[in-house]
């Protein structure tokens, strides 16, 4: 595979140009290309959901777009999620650890982005909707009681002890 | 001392990199000049490898060798492990190589590996590689693996038979006769997989003389002694580091190929090499767990007084023997009889070959298995008494006043309070309610059930003379140690030998140090998984880290915290036996105002302001070795919810109560934690998951398109609660909870499913309780479709 593309990219608020290989997965070019570990590879078929990260706005699972596609794209990944500067964390970063939302943490920074999005969309889920629109995300650890209640604290939601 | 830390929920110590994305996994690691493996796996589940062509894969450009079986025959200088050896017992255990020579017997079976300048090229020289196969019959039912005239996975032992292992107390023929009813039940535990979300991943890292592996491991110690050995160097050359692991669940328990693979690899090319496995490798090549198929028998008198249990266990364990293999299915036996006085206990293994991958310990390893079939054997029993099911446990629970308990089988359980469990379970449930309820909706068609558990797991692995060479013959031991080292400011290092994965043990083991050595826990650092910064170790499985790491860390920290005594007596010019720990000072009794704060101490223990005393040796940090007298036995009591739409068989969950003992809490936000995960666990095996081969020995079940893990969707929030009653095992008091959840849950889910169907006449059906199954069961017919493994067919 000699032949690339140029993918011109802004991740986390900083513009990336770079040649790519055009089947070059957006997961392996935050992790591989940019050092951006936080994003991570949980399955091969777009079930897993460790992956997902922001893509103009929205929660993609990066495992299933190209660099290519992502071409003119703003990006953030959970590295970029809270405000930048004094260790600052995202409301949903600081629930998820208030209530225990994760324990190995390996799906976490999906998860986390996943539910940005959510609460984006919807930002006073019920605990249905917050269960529903966390379906594309696999947790085994949690059993998604804590990281349901983390999503719900962090919209605003009453939670339920 | 005062436990002023210890029974808190604090928040993790773990979470700020985790939640930042600034955790550290193996697949995270870059190092320079790094290589990238891929394996070529065998597509066959028995076959014979005629040729193996590496041309184009050696001719694409970025491919820095191709390594078969053969290529690599000197690098091992012993096979994979397998660490049970029990006494009397002979077991066929064939030689287990890195990758294959000669024959391969199951699918995803190592044939070579390709390594390269990145990963996309590994994946493409992999698909380059030409193996020509002559297929032979594959062997995918345990049951009929046995019969006469089977296909053999092995030919050189004439059998597919691995072993037979037996246990009993009691006489076991007289209980049964004298039994007035006995039921009687084939009950399966099908094949799963571990499935943490972080696949496994190994890097080689050459360094001079001595090797360094990174890998995403349960038990870096042990895989550090063992790969040592296999790979014929020296264990000081041999340094393994676990980093953050995402999640093992006992799949990550286990030396694997990839690992020994990985180090003989960089070895060769003094360059480091990195494997990451994909999910269909870890479908295929990552242990499964479970796949036992037990005849069941159950006696009692009309009065339901139980009075004798026979178990014949058939253990589906794959081709190989790994780590454990063998010894999974026995490993319940400490617990079978569950919370019930049982006179007479007879439990007997057959170990089976069969062309799948081995089996081994998976979340509660041998435990849930035996769980499954007691509970559901004594709501079977129930039902042909016409009693309670509630009612018929509460007559043969152990009483509380009666432990330590010695069982029929000689196991004695700690402690208990098996009665109060359910009392709370109850406060919390109100069955009168719930069958008003189940009533009301029944009339407008819908079929809601609940299901109960009321259990007792063996964990805290281990006392050694039980479990070792002088007891069941394991070749190992499993103590746990700590070191506990005060900085000279006084915050501090705490080392354990076990290898968290997602249990939070740098918080609960800093609470644990904290309180005895007067310190905050944000300043206590707990330090894991790399084989040069501490102790040797055992590692994280089977519910042991809190009850003997934990216990050694306590241990380790009360050495010191002597020390600091006798450091803070000389210099206030007092006994050391009047110094007390209290309120975070060191004080003289009887005057407050005398004292030394930690950071004082620990000062004076690095740059003393005078001379201490001849017999204090400088620094302060303590090491402990805390070998257990005797297992933990957590227990609770749980009910499950559930409503199945008996139109389509579908199972839906609808509310689940628990109520869990593990002893006085060290951090009640991590045990909540880890008992929804745990029934998550078993919620997937007894509703979504399986393992299925075909009856070619294709793994049907590759990805997680086609192995369900349970979603957020399909699971409720969780009532959960606990009681407290104090093991006299170890000074904490406590007991496991890592696998309490999975262990319970199972036999409540599948019960309740068969309170809802009440009336269609269906008293059984085998997990997972998939919509088709269910179905069937309600139309009649046998729940287990045919070519799944275990449950008939093939």
């Amino acid at each position: 595979m000699s032949e690339t593309v140029h993918v011109q990219v802004t991740v986390n608020g900083e513009q990336r140009a770079m040649e790519v290989e055009p089947r070059l997965l957006l997961v392996h070019l935050l992790r591989d290309t940019l050092g951006l570990t936080g994003t991570h590879v949980g399955c091969d078929t777009t079930n897993c959901g460790a992956c997902t990260v922001h893509m103009n706005g929205e929660a993609v699972k990066s495992c299933t777009v190209l660099a290519a596609q992502a071409d003119g794209a703003e990006v953030t990944t959970i590295e970029g999620l809270a405000p930048k500067g004094n260790g600052a964390l995202h409301p949903l970063q600081e629930a998820f650890w208030e209530h225990h939302g994760l324990q190995c943490g390996f799906c976490t920074p999906g998860m986390i982005m996943a539910a940005a999005d959510l609460l984006q969309r919807n930002p006073d889920p019920s605990e249905e909707e917050v269960r529903h629109g966390l379906e594309g995300n696999l947790c085994r650890c949690t059993g998604y009681h804590n990281i349901v209640k983390a999503v719900r604290s962090a919209a605003g939601s009453e939670v339920k002890a | 001392m005062t436990a002023t830390h210890v029974g808190r929920s604090i928040r993790r110590k773990e979470d700020p990199r985790m939640i930042a994305g600034r955790a550290n996994y193996v697949d995270d690691i870059v190092l320079p000049g790094m290589l990238h493996a891929a394996i070529v796996r065998s597509p066959e589940a028995h076959a014979a490898i005629l040729s193996i062509d590496k041309s184009a894969a050696e001719a694409r450009p970025g491919v820095v060798g191709v390594f078969t079986g053969e290529d690599l025959a000197e690098d091992f200088a012993a096979p994979l492990p397998m660490a049970w050896d029990p006494p009397g017992v002979d077991i066929n255990v064939p030689e287990h190589w890195p990758v294959k020579r000669g024959e391969v017997k199951h699918v995803g079976d190592p044939v070579a590996v390709v390594v390269t300048t990145d990963r996309y090229t590994a994946v493409d020289a992999a698909e380059d590689v030409i193996v020509d196969y002559d297929p032979r019959p594959a062997v995918v039912n345990p049951e009929k693996a046995l019969e006469d005239g089977s296909p053999l996975v092995w030919d050189q032992f004439g059998t597919n038979k691995t072993h037979e292992w037996s246990v009993s107390g009691g006489d076991i023929e007289a209980a049964l006769a004298e039994a007035e009813v006995t039921v009687e039940q084939r009950v399966v535990n099908h094949r799963t997989s571990g499935a943490p979300i972080e696949p496994r991943g190994s890097i080689g890292e050459p360094r001079a003389e001595s090797l360094t592996l990174h890998s995403s491991t349960q038990i870096p110690h042990i895989a550090r002694l063992q790969l040592a050995g296999m790979l014929g160097m020296p264990e000081d050359k041999v340094r393994v580091i676990a980093p953050d692991v995402g999640g093992g669940f006992g799949a990550k328990l286990q030396i694997y190929a990839e690992e020994a693979l990985v180090l003989a690899l960089a070895r060769r090319l003094g360059r480091p090499v990195k494997w990451t496995e994909s999910r269909s490798e870890h479908m295929s090549n990552s242990h499964h767990g479970r796949d036992q198929v037990a005849h069941v028998t159950l006696g009692a008198k009309r009065d339901g007084t139980l009075t004798g249990l026979k178990v014949r266990v058939v253990a589906d364990l794959g081709a190989y023997m790994q780590l454990l293999t063998p010894f999974i299915p026995e490993l319940g036996f400490p617990v079978a009889g569950g919370c019930y006085k049982l006179p007479a206990i007879d439990f007997h293994v057959t170990g089976v070959f069969t062309n799948k991958m081995a089996t081994d310990a998976i979340r509660g390893a041998g435990r849930p298995e035996v769980t499954y079939w007691m509970e559901l054997m004594m709501d079977k029993l129930a039902r042909e008494l016409d009693m309670d099911p509630l009612e018929l446990r509460r007559k043969n629970f152990i009483p509380k006043d009666e432990f330590p308990y010695e069982t029929a089988l000689g196991i004695f359980y700690d402690s208990g309070d098996y009665a109060g469990s359910l009392d709370r379970l109850l406060q919390n449930f109100d069955l009168d309610a719930f069958r008003a309820e189940q009533a009301e909706l029944r009339e407008k068609g819908i079929h809601r059930g609940v299901g109960f558990s009321t259990w007792v797991e063996v964990c805290g692995l281990a006392p050694s003379r039980a479990v070792g060479p002088q007891g069941v013959g394991l070749q190992a031991a499993f103590w746990e140690s700590a070191m506990v080292r005060v900085h000279p400011s006084g915050s501090a290092t705490v080392y354990t030998g076990t290898s968290p994965h997602g249990q939070g043990l740098d918080t609960s083991f800093a609470q644990i140090a904290a309180d005895r050595l007067g310190i905050d826990p944000e300043n206590v650092d707990v330090l894991h998984g790399d084989t040069d910064q501490g102790p040797w170790g055992w590692g994280t499985y089977g519910s042991r880290s809190l009850s003997v790491g934990g216990e050694s860390v306590a241990r380790a920290a009360e050495k010191v915290q002597a020390k600091a005594k006798k450091i803070c007596a000389a210099m206030l010019e007092a006994a050391p036996e009047d110094i007390e720990l209290a309120d975070g000072k060191f004080q003289v009794k009887g005057s407050p105002g005398k004292s030394m704060a930690m950071a004082e101490i620990a000062f004076a223990a690095h740059v003393p302001p005078q001379e201490l005393s001849a017999d204090i040796e400088p620094g302060l940090e303590e090491n402990a070795f805390y070998d257990p007298e005797n297992f933990v036995f957590p227990f609770g009591a749980h009910a499950c919810v559930v409503d199945v739409d008996v139109e389509t068989g579908k199972v839906k969950v609808v509310r689940y109560v628990s109520v869990d003992d593990c002893g006085p809490a060290v951090n009640p936000l991590l045990i909540d934690g880890q008992v929804h995960g745990g029934i998550v666990h078993a919620i997937g095996q007894a509703l979504y998951e399986q393992i299925v081969y075909d009856e070619e020995g294709q793994l049907v079940t590759g990805t997680f398109v086609d192995y369900a893990l349970p979603t957020a969707a399909e699971v409720p929030s969780f009532e959960t609660d606990r009681t407290e009653t104090p093991s006299p095992v170890n000074s904490l008091g406590v007991k496991g909870v890592g696998e309490a959840g999975t262990i319970a849950a199972t036999p409540a889910v599948v019960a309740a499913v068969l309170d809802a169907l009440s009336g269609h006449g269906v008293e059984w059906i085998d997990m997972p309780l998939t919509p088709m199954r269910v179905w069937e069961a309600i139309q009649g017919k046998d729940g287990a479709p045919a070519g799944s493994n275990g449950g008939g067919g093939a």
